[in-house]
């Protein structure tokens, strides 16, 4: 089967800084995949090229959702959206000013698409289509397991809360992927269970695949079915959670060289 | 021991004022016997005024530190309460519209003229409580909108005869191309940036209305347009007022109804949105630049619409009514009213509009007192007079 996401050689260049390097990705139907790596390895910024916010400055990244390949380099975020990539952000984004409901509600502006003349004459399209997000959004917020804070203001939820709303909010655009930029940063060992188990059933229930980018070694170990490990903008290794476990060129990334030997000589 | 300190405190503030006044408040040069006088008096009266206001100002800077906890769970101010209960909104508002209709058949002519230039600051405020309070995007040549609606009504009734109803709509129509000519370029910029450039904008149109005689007759105006008819009926002077108060009092209840209608919807929710993170609103699949140009257009409509009514209600205008004033009059209704809250705006250009009208005596302390309300207001009401509430949706479970 084809891979849904295909990233092939992408390089994106600040200047004369070299973020990514010749990154091959891809991910299947149904993958939970991990990007993982030092910090400022490059981690964000992939997903930043991928959903559109930076342009790539070489390589190319295919989707094909549905058998049928389409290239996303240099397109809008909002575009890339529209495709089926939702994203969540590392520190935290929500539209502080509206209420849980809101926030969801926000996520399918994609896929409606009631104008200004609708607005103003609330219409019967119109009208069923407000009455259809409203329901939609409220269904996956239960789902999620935020229903009890619907009408709060988003800023005043907890912590971990307020990281699932960023899940929820990404599902309202009807994503078959999902890119999950380090959900459980901040989070109590026992929020983080609890999203262990959110993102599995996320991926059991709606077919999403997940690409995560993750610190928290337990969760990516226990979750995913493939990592990618980046150091200083190149991929240096990629495997099953085992594979990567014991790959000695990992444990040095993150750990640093052994230095024993040095004394010993 | 916290007494005497604070008296202390407010004992160094009022000696401060005191050195700090000195000059101006003491001496005093009488330059035809060439003297000095010195008036001490005028000294112990700002000490003592010092020392009370700042008294007075710490205690309330304390009671809104206290109060703000407390204040965000009870939630809602009073206003919001009663235009949120059913029993006193629907008497509420039957009261206001009874009173408005009856306004002008009570009060004199005066009165209803003051009332019409406050009606036209409404739609005004609630035009650009679109573009700032819903959307976000600080514009501080406003009053540019309100001319091009202006001077399209005064210059295609000149050259075209073209009568109030049919410019009514093209003043909108135009002001909205120029929304998106202004829009277009400044979609990168944020804040502060866009507020200069949209005050060079403003500058810029009042400039070229000023200095391009052969099409906009320069600082000399448009003279003579015509007011509203009435069915081809000519009206008199005082029936014709009349007649402009209806006209904007029905344009104000339709602005108020499109603005509520567009504030909750897919648009004016993309918009908030917008306003409270730019990228995650564009990972959510809003389109930045269309969503933005279609504020631009909807706020500029609104400006030229008030500025059609305005040449017809004025009958005469030059550039002199659309300098940067007229928009930081605007942006201060908007600010002062409480941002994204019809109610709030409402209040704000009515209060802005009418107490200068009405305390004309105090003409002379009209920018002191307003730069002073703006400064309390931002420290102890920062969301403005009734501030904006999110609606809540009902759905079934």
């Amino acid at each position: 089967m084809k891979p849904i996401l295909e990233v092939k050689n992408m390089t994106m260049d600040f200047g004369g800084l070299r973020a990514i390097d010749n990154i091959d990705l891809s991910i299947d139907k149904g993958q939970i995949v991990a990007l993982i790596g030092p910090n400022g390895a490059g981690k964000t910024t992939f997903f930043n090229c991928i959903t559109g916010i930076y342009t790539p400055t070489s390589g190319d990244v295919y989707i094909s959702p549905r058998g049928k390949d389409e290239r996303l380099n240099g397109l809008k975020p909002n575009i890339v959206t529209r495709k089926g990539l939702a994203r969540t952000f590392q520190n935290i984004r929500l539209f502080t000013s509206m209420t849980v409901l809101e926030n969801v509600m926000i996520g399918c502006h994609a896929i409606t698409k009631a104008g200004i003349i609708g607005a103003i004459v609330r219409g019967p399209a119109t009208k069923a289509e407000e009455k259809l997000i409203v329901k939609k959004s409220y269904s996956i917020l239960e789902k999620i397991g935020l229903a009890k804070y619907v009408d709060e203001l988003a800023v005043n939820l907890p912590y971990g809360a307020q990281r699932r709303l960023e899940i929820a909010r990404a599902l309202a655009t009807d994503p078959f992927l999902l890119l999950l930029d380090e959900p459980a940063a901040g989070m109590n060992p026992q929020e983080t269970m609890e999203l262990d188990e959110l993102i599995l059933k996320i991926r059991n229930t709606e077919g999403v695949s997940i690409l995560l980018i993750e610190h928290d070694m337990k969760l990516v170990m226990s979750l995913s079915e493939k990592i990618y490990v980046v150091d200083y903008g190149k991929k240096i290794a990629e495997g099953t959670p085992e594979q990567i476990r014991n790959n000695p060129v990992v444990i040095k990334a993150y750990l640093g060289e052994e230095i024993e030997e040095e004394f010993d000589a | 021991m916290t007494a005497t300190n604070e008296i202390k405190k407010s004992i160094i503030a009022s000696v401060w004022f005191m050195f700090l006044t000195f000059p101006i408040m003491v001496m005093k040069v009488n330059t035809v016997t060439q003297t000095v006088e010195w008036r001490w008096h005028n000294m112990a009266l700002v000490g003592v005024g010092a020392f009370f206001l700042s008294m007075l100002w710490r205690y309330l800077l304390k009671r809104k530190e206290e109060g703000g906890k407390r204040e965000k769970k009870a939630g809602l101010s009073l206003v919001q309460r009663l235009l949120q209960e059913k029993q006193f909104a629907l008497p509420g508002m039957l009261i206001i519209a009874l009173i408005t209709i009856l306004f002008p058949h009570i009060f004199s002519m005066y009165q209803t003229n003051i009332m019409i230039s406050a009606l036209i600051f409404v739609v005004l405020g609630l035009g650009l409580n679109i573009v700032i309070g819903l959307a976000g995007l600080l514009v501080l040549g406003y009053a540019a909108f309100f001319a091009v609606g202006a001077y399209s009504y005064a210059l295609l009734n000149l050259h075209f005869g073209v009568g109030f109803w049919i410019a009514l709509p093209i003043g909108g129509i135009l002001a909205a191309v120029f929304g998106v000519l202004l829009g277009y370029p400044v979609l990168r910029l944020r804040g502060d940036y866009l507020a200069i450039v949209t005050l060079g904008f403003g500058e810029i149109i009042r400039l070229v209305l000023e200095n391009w005689n052969e099409f906009s007759f320069g600082p000399s105006g448009i003279k003579n347009i015509p007011k509203p008819g009435f069915f081809g009926m000519e009206l008199s002077l005082q029936a014709s007022t009349v007649y402009i108060f209806y006209i904007v009092v029905v344009l104000v209840v339709f602005t108020i109804f499109v603005i509520n209608r567009l504030k909750n919807s897919r648009i004016g929710r993309a918009w908030t949105a917008l306003k409270d993170d730019e990228i995650a609103s564009q990972a959510m699949g809003i389109d930045k630049a269309k969503t933005k140009m279609r504020a631009f257009a909807l706020g500029a409509t609104w400006a030229g619409m008030a500025g059609v009514v305005f040449a017809a209600k004025t009958t005469f205008i030059n550039p002199a009514s659309f300098t940067l004033w007229e928009s930081v009059i605007i942006l201060c209704t908007v600010v002062l009213g409480g941002m994204g809250s019809i109610a709030g705006v409402i209040a704000g250009a009515l209060l802005l509009i009418l107490l200068p009208e009405y305390m004309r005596d105090f003409g002379e302390f009209r920018m002191i007192t307003f730069g002073a309300v703006l400064i309390v207001m931002m420290i102890f009401r920062p969301g403005g007079m009734v501030e904006d509430v999110r609606k809540t949706y009902k759905f079934e479970k």
